[in-house]
Protein backbone atom coordinates (compact mmCIF):
# COMPACT_ATOMS: atom_id res chain seq x y z
CA UNK A 1 0.00 0.00 0.00
CA UNK A 2 1.19 3.47 -0.86
CA UNK A 3 -0.31 6.91 -0.56
CA UNK A 4 0.16 9.22 -3.53
CA UNK A 5 -1.14 12.37 -5.11
CA UNK A 6 -2.45 11.63 -8.59
CA UNK A 7 -3.30 14.11 -11.33
CA UNK A 8 -6.40 13.60 -13.45
CA UNK A 9 -5.61 13.64 -17.18
CA UNK A 10 -8.99 12.45 -18.42
CA UNK A 11 -12.46 12.17 -16.83
CA UNK A 12 -15.24 11.52 -19.31
CA UNK A 13 -18.70 10.01 -19.50
CA UNK A 14 -18.43 6.50 -20.91
CA UNK A 15 -22.06 5.34 -20.85
CA UNK A 16 -25.17 6.23 -18.84
CA UNK A 17 -23.84 7.11 -15.38
CA UNK A 18 -20.46 5.45 -16.00
CA UNK A 19 -17.23 7.43 -16.22
CA UNK A 20 -13.65 6.78 -17.21
CA UNK A 21 -10.95 8.54 -15.22
CA UNK A 22 -7.29 8.44 -16.16
CA UNK A 23 -4.75 9.47 -13.53
CA UNK A 24 -1.00 9.91 -13.48
CA UNK A 25 1.11 9.26 -10.38
CA UNK A 26 3.16 6.64 -8.60
CA UNK A 27 1.77 3.24 -9.63
CA UNK A 28 4.60 1.18 -8.05
CA UNK A 29 2.28 -0.65 -5.66
CA UNK A 30 -0.46 -1.40 -8.19
CA UNK A 31 0.60 -4.98 -8.70
CA UNK A 32 -2.22 -7.14 -10.04
CA UNK A 33 -5.52 -6.94 -11.90
CA UNK A 34 -8.38 -7.10 -9.43
CA UNK A 35 -6.71 -4.79 -6.95
CA UNK A 36 -8.33 -1.49 -6.06
CA UNK A 37 -7.42 2.04 -5.01
CA UNK A 38 -9.04 4.11 -2.26
CA UNK A 39 -9.67 7.73 -3.12
CA UNK A 40 -10.00 10.63 -0.67
CA UNK A 41 -12.48 13.29 -1.81
CA UNK A 42 -12.61 16.81 -0.40
CA UNK A 43 -15.32 17.07 2.26
CA UNK A 44 -15.98 13.31 2.41
CA UNK A 45 -14.78 11.45 5.50
CA UNK A 46 -14.30 7.97 4.04
CA UNK A 47 -12.30 7.15 0.94
CA UNK A 48 -13.98 5.65 -2.16
CA UNK A 49 -12.73 2.20 -3.14
CA UNK A 50 -12.55 1.85 -6.94
CA UNK A 51 -11.11 -1.13 -8.81
CA UNK A 52 -8.27 -0.61 -11.25
CA UNK A 53 -9.39 -0.99 -14.89
CA UNK A 54 -5.93 -0.61 -16.36
CA UNK A 55 -2.43 0.28 -15.30
CA UNK A 56 0.74 1.19 -17.07
CA UNK A 57 3.89 2.80 -15.70
CA UNK A 58 2.72 5.97 -13.91
CA UNK A 59 -0.80 5.74 -15.31
CA UNK A 60 -4.04 4.38 -13.88
CA UNK A 61 -7.41 3.96 -15.55
CA UNK A 62 -10.49 3.75 -13.34
CA UNK A 63 -14.08 3.19 -14.44
CA UNK A 64 -16.75 4.22 -11.97
CA UNK A 65 -20.47 4.59 -11.77
CA UNK A 66 -22.10 7.59 -10.11
CA UNK A 67 -24.07 6.00 -7.28
CA UNK A 68 -23.91 8.69 -4.60
CA UNK A 69 -22.52 12.07 -3.65
CA UNK A 70 -18.89 10.94 -3.63
CA UNK A 71 -18.86 9.49 -7.11
CA UNK A 72 -20.91 12.48 -8.37
CA UNK A 73 -18.14 14.67 -6.96
CA UNK A 74 -15.58 12.58 -8.85
CA UNK A 75 -17.58 13.02 -12.05
CA UNK A 76 -17.41 16.81 -11.67
CA UNK A 77 -13.59 16.82 -11.45
CA UNK A 78 -11.51 18.13 -14.36
CA UNK A 79 -8.18 17.27 -15.95
CA UNK A 80 -5.43 18.87 -13.88
CA UNK A 81 -7.29 18.30 -10.59
CA UNK A 82 -5.44 16.13 -8.07
CA UNK A 83 -6.58 13.28 -5.83
CA UNK A 84 -5.10 11.66 -2.71
CA UNK A 85 -5.09 7.94 -3.51
CA UNK A 86 -4.10 4.83 -1.55
CA UNK A 87 -2.88 2.29 -4.10
CA UNK A 88 -2.05 -1.40 -4.06
CA UNK A 89 -5.09 -2.54 -2.06
CA UNK A 90 -6.58 -6.03 -2.15
CA UNK A 91 -5.28 -9.35 -3.38
CA UNK A 92 -6.14 -9.27 -7.09
CA UNK A 93 -6.84 -12.15 -9.46
CA UNK A 94 -4.52 -15.10 -9.77
CA UNK A 95 -3.79 -15.89 -13.43
CA UNK A 96 -2.22 -19.33 -13.07
CA UNK A 97 -5.46 -21.32 -13.12
CA UNK A 98 -7.03 -19.66 -16.18
CA UNK A 99 -6.57 -22.55 -18.62
CA UNK A 100 -6.78 -21.85 -22.33
CA UNK A 101 -10.23 -20.24 -22.59
CA UNK A 102 -11.29 -18.50 -19.37
CA UNK A 103 -14.65 -16.76 -19.15
CA UNK A 104 -14.70 -13.20 -17.83
CA UNK A 105 -18.15 -12.43 -16.44
CA UNK A 106 -18.73 -8.73 -15.78
CA UNK A 107 -21.90 -7.25 -14.34
CA UNK A 108 -22.22 -3.51 -15.01
CA UNK A 109 -19.30 -1.52 -13.62
CA UNK A 110 -17.87 -4.89 -12.48
CA UNK A 111 -16.47 -5.21 -16.00
CA UNK A 112 -13.79 -2.64 -15.08
CA UNK A 113 -11.17 -4.85 -13.37
CA UNK A 114 -11.74 -7.61 -15.95
CA UNK A 115 -10.24 -5.36 -18.63
CA UNK A 116 -6.75 -5.35 -17.09
CA UNK A 117 -7.23 -9.05 -16.31
CA UNK A 118 -8.05 -9.74 -19.98
CA UNK A 119 -4.95 -7.82 -21.03
CA UNK A 120 -2.77 -9.79 -18.60
CA UNK A 121 -4.25 -13.12 -19.69
CA UNK A 122 -3.77 -12.33 -23.39
CA UNK A 123 -0.15 -11.42 -22.63
CA UNK A 124 0.22 -15.01 -21.36
CA UNK A 125 -1.14 -16.41 -24.60
CA UNK A 126 -4.60 -17.11 -23.23
CA UNK A 127 -7.73 -16.07 -25.15
CA UNK A 128 -10.52 -15.09 -22.75
CA UNK A 129 -14.19 -14.75 -23.59
CA UNK A 130 -15.75 -11.66 -21.99
CA UNK A 131 -19.46 -11.79 -21.19
CA UNK A 132 -20.59 -8.33 -20.15
CA UNK A 133 -24.03 -7.74 -18.68
CA UNK A 134 -25.85 -4.40 -18.49
CA UNK A 135 -29.39 -3.18 -17.89
CA UNK A 136 -29.90 -1.27 -21.16
CA UNK A 137 -28.06 -0.48 -24.40
CA UNK A 138 -27.25 3.00 -23.05
CA UNK A 139 -25.32 1.41 -20.16
CA UNK A 140 -22.99 -0.63 -22.34
CA UNK A 141 -19.31 0.28 -22.22
CA UNK A 142 -15.93 -1.21 -23.12
CA UNK A 143 -17.32 -4.01 -25.38
CA UNK A 144 -15.16 -2.65 -28.20
CA UNK A 145 -12.16 -2.20 -25.92
CA UNK A 146 -12.33 -5.84 -24.79
CA UNK A 147 -12.66 -6.92 -28.45
CA UNK A 148 -9.68 -4.76 -29.41
CA UNK A 149 -7.54 -6.67 -26.91
CA UNK A 150 -8.37 -9.87 -28.77
CA UNK A 151 -11.14 -11.20 -26.53
CA UNK A 152 -14.30 -12.85 -27.77
CA UNK A 153 -17.05 -10.57 -26.44
CA UNK A 154 -20.72 -11.25 -25.75
CA UNK A 155 -22.92 -8.45 -24.47
CA UNK A 156 -26.17 -9.08 -22.61
CA UNK A 157 -28.78 -6.47 -21.69
CA UNK A 158 -31.68 -7.10 -19.35
CA UNK A 159 -34.11 -5.30 -21.70
CA UNK A 160 -32.67 -6.81 -24.87
CA UNK A 161 -31.67 -3.40 -26.24
CA UNK A 162 -28.21 -4.67 -27.18
CA UNK A 163 -26.73 -8.14 -27.59
CA UNK A 164 -28.35 -11.11 -25.91
CA UNK A 165 -31.57 -10.40 -24.02
CA UNK A 166 -31.17 -11.32 -20.38
CA UNK A 167 -28.42 -11.57 -17.79
CA UNK A 168 -24.77 -12.58 -17.92
CA UNK A 169 -25.84 -16.12 -17.09
CA UNK A 170 -28.12 -16.19 -20.17
CA UNK A 171 -25.24 -15.03 -22.36
CA UNK A 172 -22.98 -17.72 -20.82
CA UNK A 173 -25.19 -20.50 -22.18
CA UNK A 174 -23.40 -22.36 -24.94
CA UNK A 175 -20.03 -20.77 -24.19
CA UNK A 176 -17.44 -23.36 -23.29
CA UNK A 177 -14.76 -22.17 -20.91
CA UNK A 178 -11.84 -23.46 -18.89
CA UNK A 179 -12.29 -21.23 -15.82
CA UNK A 180 -14.40 -18.29 -14.60
CA UNK A 181 -13.40 -14.83 -13.42
CA UNK A 182 -16.39 -12.77 -12.30
CA UNK A 183 -16.95 -9.27 -10.95
CA UNK A 184 -20.26 -7.51 -10.43
CA UNK A 185 -23.16 -7.08 -8.02
CA UNK A 186 -23.61 -9.83 -5.44
CA UNK A 187 -26.80 -11.25 -7.04
CA UNK A 188 -25.00 -11.56 -10.37
CA UNK A 189 -21.94 -13.19 -8.75
CA UNK A 190 -24.17 -15.67 -7.02
CA UNK A 191 -26.01 -16.55 -10.25
CA UNK A 192 -22.70 -17.09 -12.05
CA UNK A 193 -21.33 -19.07 -9.08
CA UNK A 194 -24.39 -21.36 -9.08
CA UNK A 195 -24.20 -22.04 -12.81
CA UNK A 196 -20.45 -22.58 -13.04
CA UNK A 197 -19.44 -26.22 -13.01
CA UNK A 198 -15.70 -25.64 -13.00
CA UNK A 199 -13.55 -23.50 -10.74
CA UNK A 200 -13.23 -19.75 -10.66
CA UNK A 201 -12.52 -16.51 -8.85
CA UNK A 202 -15.13 -13.95 -7.85
CA UNK A 203 -14.47 -10.32 -6.98
CA UNK A 204 -16.77 -8.72 -4.41
CA UNK A 205 -17.91 -5.22 -3.58
CA UNK A 206 -18.40 -4.03 -0.02
CA UNK A 207 -18.96 -0.91 2.01
CA UNK A 208 -15.53 -0.37 3.48
CA UNK A 209 -14.21 1.65 6.36
CA UNK A 210 -10.47 1.61 5.81
CA UNK A 211 -9.79 -0.56 2.74
CA UNK A 212 -6.59 -2.04 4.18
CA UNK A 213 -7.70 -4.58 6.75
CA UNK A 214 -7.91 -2.60 9.99
CA UNK A 215 -11.55 -2.00 10.81
CA UNK A 216 -13.40 -5.29 10.09
CA UNK A 217 -16.10 -3.22 8.38
CA UNK A 218 -16.29 -5.34 5.21
CA UNK A 219 -15.99 -8.85 6.67
CA UNK A 220 -17.86 -11.72 5.00
CA UNK A 221 -18.17 -15.30 6.12
CA UNK A 222 -16.25 -17.91 4.10
CA UNK A 223 -15.65 -21.64 4.38
CA UNK A 224 -12.33 -20.74 6.03
CA UNK A 225 -13.90 -18.36 8.56
CA UNK A 226 -14.47 -14.61 8.49
CA UNK A 227 -12.49 -12.76 5.81
CA UNK A 228 -12.05 -9.11 5.00
CA UNK A 229 -13.16 -8.18 1.48
CA UNK A 230 -10.59 -5.35 1.40
CA UNK A 231 -7.53 -7.28 2.55
CA UNK A 232 -8.17 -11.03 2.10
CA UNK A 233 -10.23 -10.21 -1.05
CA UNK A 234 -11.79 -8.62 -2.97
CA UNK A 235 -11.16 -11.75 -5.05
CA UNK A 236 -12.30 -15.02 -3.47
CA UNK A 237 -11.99 -18.58 -4.76
CA UNK A 238 -15.20 -20.27 -5.79
CA UNK A 239 -14.81 -22.93 -3.11
CA UNK A 240 -14.43 -20.54 -0.19
CA UNK A 241 -17.49 -18.40 -0.91
CA UNK A 242 -20.57 -18.62 1.32
CA UNK A 243 -23.79 -16.81 0.51
CA UNK A 244 -26.17 -15.29 3.03
CA UNK A 245 -29.49 -17.10 3.07
CA UNK B 1 6.43 14.32 25.27
CA UNK B 2 6.23 11.57 27.88
CA UNK B 3 3.20 11.15 30.13
CA UNK B 4 2.24 8.68 32.83
CA UNK B 5 -0.91 6.60 32.57
CA UNK B 6 -1.89 4.76 35.77
CA UNK B 7 1.73 4.58 36.83
CA UNK B 8 3.07 3.34 33.50
CA UNK B 9 5.17 5.78 31.50
CA UNK B 10 4.33 6.43 27.84
CA UNK B 11 6.87 8.02 25.47
CA UNK B 12 4.03 10.19 24.21
CA UNK B 13 0.27 10.42 24.83
CA UNK B 14 -0.80 9.11 21.39
CA UNK B 15 -2.70 5.80 21.49
CA UNK B 16 -4.55 4.27 18.49
CA UNK B 17 -8.03 3.36 19.72
CA UNK B 18 -9.42 -0.14 19.88
CA UNK B 19 -11.09 -1.39 16.72
CA UNK B 20 -9.20 0.93 14.41
CA UNK B 21 -5.76 -0.64 14.74
CA UNK B 22 -6.34 -4.40 14.78
CA UNK B 23 -3.55 -6.12 16.70
CA UNK B 24 -0.99 -3.67 15.34
CA UNK B 25 0.63 -5.67 12.58
CA UNK B 26 -1.55 -4.33 9.76
CA UNK B 27 -0.03 -0.93 10.53
CA UNK B 28 3.48 -2.20 11.30
CA UNK B 29 3.77 -2.96 7.58
CA UNK B 30 3.52 0.77 6.90
CA UNK B 31 5.50 2.36 9.76
CA UNK B 32 7.35 1.45 12.96
CA UNK B 33 4.48 1.44 15.45
CA UNK B 34 6.95 1.67 18.35
CA UNK B 35 6.76 5.44 17.83
CA UNK B 36 3.35 5.30 19.55
CA UNK B 37 2.73 5.76 23.26
CA UNK B 38 0.92 2.43 23.14
CA UNK B 39 -2.17 1.15 21.32
CA UNK B 40 -5.42 -0.45 22.37
CA UNK B 41 -5.97 -3.70 20.52
CA UNK B 42 -9.19 -4.95 18.96
CA UNK B 43 -11.98 -5.53 21.49
CA UNK B 44 -11.66 -9.08 22.75
CA UNK B 45 -14.40 -11.30 24.13
CA UNK B 46 -14.46 -14.67 25.87
CA UNK B 47 -15.81 -16.51 22.80
CA UNK B 48 -15.01 -15.82 19.13
CA UNK B 49 -17.45 -13.44 17.47
CA UNK B 50 -18.27 -12.98 13.80
CA UNK B 51 -19.98 -9.66 14.46
CA UNK B 52 -22.93 -8.11 12.66
CA UNK B 53 -24.23 -8.75 9.12
CA UNK B 54 -23.35 -6.43 6.23
CA UNK B 55 -23.45 -3.54 5.71
CA UNK B 56 -21.50 -2.49 8.79
CA UNK B 57 -20.19 0.88 7.61
CA UNK B 58 -21.87 4.15 6.68
CA UNK B 59 -20.64 7.69 6.24
CA UNK B 60 -21.86 11.11 7.34
CA UNK B 61 -20.63 14.68 7.33
CA UNK B 62 -17.47 14.78 9.40
CA UNK B 63 -17.38 11.12 10.29
CA UNK B 64 -18.58 7.60 9.92
CA UNK B 65 -20.83 4.99 11.51
CA UNK B 66 -19.76 1.45 12.25
CA UNK B 67 -21.72 -1.55 13.42
CA UNK B 68 -18.95 -4.15 13.35
CA UNK B 69 -20.26 -5.79 16.52
CA UNK B 70 -17.02 -6.86 18.22
CA UNK B 71 -15.75 -9.27 15.58
CA UNK B 72 -12.76 -11.00 17.17
CA UNK B 73 -11.27 -14.49 17.38
CA UNK B 74 -11.94 -14.86 21.13
CA UNK B 75 -9.49 -14.54 24.02
CA UNK B 76 -7.86 -17.98 23.64
CA UNK B 77 -6.89 -17.32 20.04
CA UNK B 78 -5.88 -13.75 20.80
CA UNK B 79 -3.42 -15.06 23.42
CA UNK B 80 -2.22 -17.98 21.30
CA UNK B 81 -1.97 -16.26 17.92
CA UNK B 82 -2.43 -12.50 17.94
CA UNK B 83 -0.23 -11.54 20.91
CA UNK B 84 2.85 -13.46 19.69
CA UNK B 85 2.46 -11.72 16.32
CA UNK B 86 1.95 -8.37 18.03
CA UNK B 87 5.09 -8.90 20.11
CA UNK B 88 7.21 -9.06 16.95
CA UNK B 89 6.21 -5.57 15.84
CA UNK B 90 5.47 -3.76 19.12
CA UNK B 91 7.88 -3.79 22.04
CA UNK B 92 6.07 -1.67 24.60
CA UNK B 93 3.22 -2.52 26.98
CA UNK B 94 -0.03 -2.74 25.02
CA UNK B 95 -3.56 -1.90 26.13
CA UNK B 96 -5.88 -4.92 26.10
CA UNK B 97 -9.46 -3.95 25.22
CA UNK B 98 -12.05 -6.34 26.64
CA UNK B 99 -15.79 -6.63 26.20
CA UNK B 100 -18.37 -9.09 27.42
CA UNK B 101 -21.97 -10.17 27.78
CA UNK B 102 -21.97 -10.89 31.50
CA UNK B 103 -19.97 -9.82 34.56
CA UNK B 104 -18.40 -13.27 34.51
CA UNK B 105 -17.34 -12.81 30.85
CA UNK B 106 -15.52 -9.61 31.66
CA UNK B 107 -13.78 -11.11 34.68
CA UNK B 108 -12.74 -14.26 32.78
CA UNK B 109 -11.34 -12.44 29.75
CA UNK B 110 -9.56 -9.81 31.85
CA UNK B 111 -8.04 -12.44 34.12
CA UNK B 112 -6.62 -14.28 31.10
CA UNK B 113 -5.16 -11.14 29.51
CA UNK B 114 -3.86 -9.79 32.84
CA UNK B 115 -1.39 -12.69 32.93
CA UNK B 116 0.14 -11.73 29.58
CA UNK B 117 3.42 -9.85 30.13
CA UNK B 118 2.82 -7.65 27.06
CA UNK B 119 -0.37 -6.24 28.52
CA UNK B 120 0.19 -2.96 30.36
CA UNK B 121 -3.41 -1.94 30.96
CA UNK B 122 -6.82 -3.52 30.67
CA UNK B 123 -9.34 -1.30 28.93
CA UNK B 124 -12.75 -2.56 29.94
CA UNK B 125 -15.27 -1.68 27.25
CA UNK B 126 -18.69 -1.25 28.85
CA UNK B 127 -19.70 0.93 25.94
CA UNK B 128 -19.97 -0.96 22.63
CA UNK B 129 -23.25 0.27 21.09
CA UNK B 130 -23.39 -2.48 18.45
CA UNK B 131 -24.00 -5.66 20.43
CA UNK B 132 -27.15 -6.75 22.15
CA UNK B 133 -27.28 -7.81 25.77
CA UNK B 134 -23.68 -6.76 26.40
CA UNK B 135 -21.26 -3.91 25.90
CA UNK B 136 -23.12 -0.66 26.34
CA UNK B 137 -25.88 -2.14 28.50
CA UNK B 138 -23.26 -2.33 31.28
CA UNK B 139 -22.09 1.19 30.66
CA UNK B 140 -25.44 2.95 30.90
CA UNK B 141 -26.25 1.74 34.41
CA UNK B 142 -23.90 2.81 37.24
CA UNK B 143 -24.69 -0.33 39.27
CA UNK B 144 -23.99 -2.68 36.34
CA UNK B 145 -20.75 -0.87 35.47
CA UNK B 146 -19.65 -1.03 39.11
CA UNK B 147 -20.32 -4.75 39.21
CA UNK B 148 -18.12 -5.29 36.14
CA UNK B 149 -15.32 -3.14 37.57
CA UNK B 150 -15.38 -4.88 40.97
CA UNK B 151 -15.35 -8.32 39.36
CA UNK B 152 -12.46 -7.41 37.07
CA UNK B 153 -10.44 -5.74 39.82
CA UNK B 154 -10.83 -8.84 42.03
CA UNK B 155 -9.01 -11.06 39.50
CA UNK B 156 -6.43 -8.74 37.95
CA UNK B 157 -3.21 -6.92 38.89
CA UNK B 158 -2.76 -4.47 36.01
CA UNK B 159 -4.37 -1.03 35.87
CA UNK B 160 -8.02 -1.23 34.83
CA UNK B 161 -9.26 1.59 32.58
CA UNK B 162 -13.01 1.62 32.02
CA UNK B 163 -14.13 2.82 28.59
CA UNK B 164 -17.33 4.82 28.93
CA UNK B 165 -20.18 5.41 26.52
CA UNK B 166 -21.43 8.90 25.72
CA UNK B 167 -24.95 7.50 25.34
CA UNK B 168 -25.94 8.43 28.89
CA UNK B 169 -27.63 11.37 30.54
CA UNK B 170 -24.92 11.92 33.13
CA UNK B 171 -21.42 10.81 32.19
CA UNK B 172 -19.99 12.20 35.43
CA UNK B 173 -22.23 9.91 37.48
CA UNK B 174 -21.03 6.89 35.48
CA UNK B 175 -17.44 8.01 35.95
CA UNK B 176 -17.86 8.40 39.72
CA UNK B 177 -19.48 4.97 39.99
CA UNK B 178 -16.57 3.32 38.16
CA UNK B 179 -14.00 5.17 40.25
CA UNK B 180 -15.78 4.15 43.45
CA UNK B 181 -15.79 0.52 42.27
CA UNK B 182 -12.02 0.60 41.91
CA UNK B 183 -11.29 1.71 38.32
CA UNK B 184 -7.71 2.92 37.96
CA UNK B 185 -8.58 5.11 35.00
CA UNK B 186 -11.34 5.97 32.56
CA UNK B 187 -11.34 6.29 28.78
CA UNK B 188 -14.02 8.25 27.00
CA UNK B 189 -15.86 8.39 24.76
CA UNK B 190 -16.88 5.33 22.80
CA UNK B 191 -19.01 6.01 19.71
CA UNK B 192 -22.34 7.83 19.75
CA UNK B 193 -25.34 5.73 18.80
CA UNK B 194 -26.48 6.89 15.37
CA UNK B 195 -28.14 5.81 12.12
CA UNK B 196 -28.59 6.50 8.40
CA UNK B 197 -31.49 5.63 6.11
CA UNK B 198 -31.08 4.68 2.45
CA UNK B 199 -33.37 6.84 0.33
CA UNK B 200 -33.77 4.24 -2.41
CA UNK B 201 -34.75 1.30 -0.20
CA UNK B 202 -36.27 3.57 2.52
CA UNK B 203 -34.63 1.29 5.06
CA UNK B 204 -31.86 1.75 7.63
CA UNK B 205 -28.56 1.63 5.80
CA UNK B 206 -26.81 -0.48 8.44
CA UNK B 207 -28.00 -4.07 8.83
CA UNK B 208 -27.82 -3.54 12.60
CA UNK B 209 -30.14 -0.51 12.12
CA UNK B 210 -27.94 1.64 14.39
CA UNK B 211 -24.21 2.08 14.54
CA UNK B 212 -21.62 4.08 16.43
CA UNK B 213 -20.68 7.54 15.18
CA UNK B 214 -17.00 8.48 15.23
CA UNK B 215 -14.69 10.92 13.51
CA UNK B 216 -14.13 14.67 13.78
CA UNK B 217 -17.90 15.23 14.18
CA UNK B 218 -17.78 13.81 17.72
CA UNK B 219 -14.63 15.62 18.91
CA UNK B 220 -16.42 18.53 20.66
CA UNK B 221 -18.78 16.07 22.40
CA UNK B 222 -15.86 13.97 23.60
CA UNK B 223 -13.99 17.06 24.73
CA UNK B 224 -16.99 18.28 26.73
CA UNK B 225 -17.38 14.90 28.43
CA UNK B 226 -13.67 14.64 29.27
CA UNK B 227 -13.92 18.14 30.77
CA UNK B 228 -16.94 17.15 32.91
CA UNK B 229 -15.45 13.85 34.02
CA UNK B 230 -12.16 15.54 34.97
CA UNK B 231 -14.11 17.63 37.47
CA UNK B 232 -15.90 14.56 38.83
CA UNK B 233 -13.06 12.07 39.45
CA UNK B 234 -9.39 11.98 40.39
CA UNK B 235 -8.29 8.92 38.36
CA UNK B 236 -6.53 9.58 35.04
CA UNK B 237 -8.63 10.00 31.91
CA UNK B 238 -7.85 8.84 28.38
CA UNK B 239 -9.55 11.24 25.97
CA UNK B 240 -11.07 9.57 22.90
CA UNK B 241 -13.31 10.80 20.10
CA UNK B 242 -12.61 12.41 16.76
CA UNK B 243 -8.98 13.26 17.53
CA UNK B 244 -7.12 13.73 14.25
CA UNK B 245 -4.29 16.21 14.84
CA UNK B 246 -1.62 17.15 17.36
CA UNK B 247 -3.70 20.24 18.17
CA UNK B 248 -6.64 17.98 19.05
CA UNK B 249 -4.34 16.01 21.40
CA UNK B 250 -3.35 19.21 23.22
CA UNK B 251 -6.99 20.32 23.42
CA UNK B 252 -8.03 16.96 24.91
CA UNK B 253 -5.24 17.21 27.48
CA UNK B 254 -6.28 20.74 28.42
CA UNK B 255 -9.79 19.36 29.02
CA UNK B 256 -8.33 16.80 31.40
CA UNK B 257 -6.94 13.84 29.44
CA UNK B 258 -3.69 12.25 30.65
CA UNK B 259 -3.38 10.46 27.29
CA UNK B 260 -5.34 10.52 24.06
CA UNK B 261 -6.69 7.81 21.78
CA UNK B 262 -7.02 8.27 18.04
CA UNK B 263 -9.68 6.17 16.29
CA UNK B 264 -11.39 6.87 12.98
CA UNK B 265 -8.44 8.92 11.70
CA UNK B 266 -6.43 5.68 11.37
CA UNK B 267 -8.96 4.37 8.87
CA UNK B 268 -8.80 7.24 6.40
CA UNK B 269 -5.07 7.83 6.87
CA UNK B 270 -3.06 4.77 7.95
CA UNK B 271 -0.17 7.03 8.97
CA UNK B 272 -2.35 9.39 11.07
CA UNK B 273 -0.93 8.43 14.48
CA UNK B 274 2.69 8.50 13.31
CA UNK B 275 2.10 11.95 11.86
CA UNK B 276 0.43 13.20 15.05
CA UNK B 277 3.42 12.00 17.11
CA UNK B 278 5.77 13.75 14.67
CA UNK B 279 3.76 16.99 14.74
CA UNK B 280 3.41 17.11 18.52
CA UNK B 281 6.79 18.75 19.43
CA UNK B 282 6.17 21.57 16.95
CA UNK B 283 2.68 22.23 18.30
CA UNK B 284 3.99 22.10 21.90
CA UNK B 285 6.63 24.66 21.01
CA UNK B 286 4.08 26.87 19.28
CA UNK B 287 1.94 27.00 22.42
CA UNK B 288 4.84 27.23 24.86
CA UNK B 289 4.37 23.75 26.34
CA UNK B 290 7.54 22.21 27.80
CA UNK B 291 6.08 19.21 29.62
CA UNK B 292 2.77 17.67 28.57
CA UNK B 293 2.13 16.55 32.15
CA UNK B 294 1.79 20.24 33.06
CA UNK B 295 -1.16 20.91 30.77
CA UNK B 296 -3.47 18.05 31.84
CA UNK B 297 -6.72 19.69 32.88
CA UNK B 298 -5.19 23.09 32.18
CA UNK B 299 -8.51 24.50 30.96
CA UNK B 300 -9.98 24.07 34.44
CA UNK B 301 -7.49 26.21 36.30
CA UNK B 302 -8.45 29.61 34.83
Amino acid sequence: MRQGIFTITENALLAAGAYKMVLTGDTTDVAAPGQFVNIALPGRFLRRPISVCDRSEGRLTLLYKTVGKGTAQMAAMRPGDTLDVLTGLGNGFSLEEAGSTPLLAGGGIGAAPLYWLAKALIARGVRPHAVLGFNRAADVFYADEFAALGCAVTVATADGGAGVRGFVTDAMKGVSYSYVYACGPEAMLRAVWERTTGDGQFSFEARMGCGFGACMGCTRQTTAGPKRVCKDGPVFRKGEILWEA
Amino acid sequence: MSVTLCGVELDNPVIPASGTFGYGYEFAQYYDINCLGTFSFKGTTREPRYGNPQPRIAECAGGMLNAVGLQNPGVEKVIAEELPRLKKCFHKPVMANVSGFSVDDYAYTCERLDKEPQVGWLEVNVSCPNVHGGGMSFGTDPAAASAVVRAVKAVTTKPVIVKLTPNVTDIAAMARACEAAGADGLSLINTLQAMRIDLKSRKPLLANVTGGLSGPAVFPVALRMVYQVYEAVSVPIVGVGGVSSAEDVIEMMLAGAAAVEVGAANLTDPWACRDIVRALPGVMEKYGIEDLQDIIGGAHHG
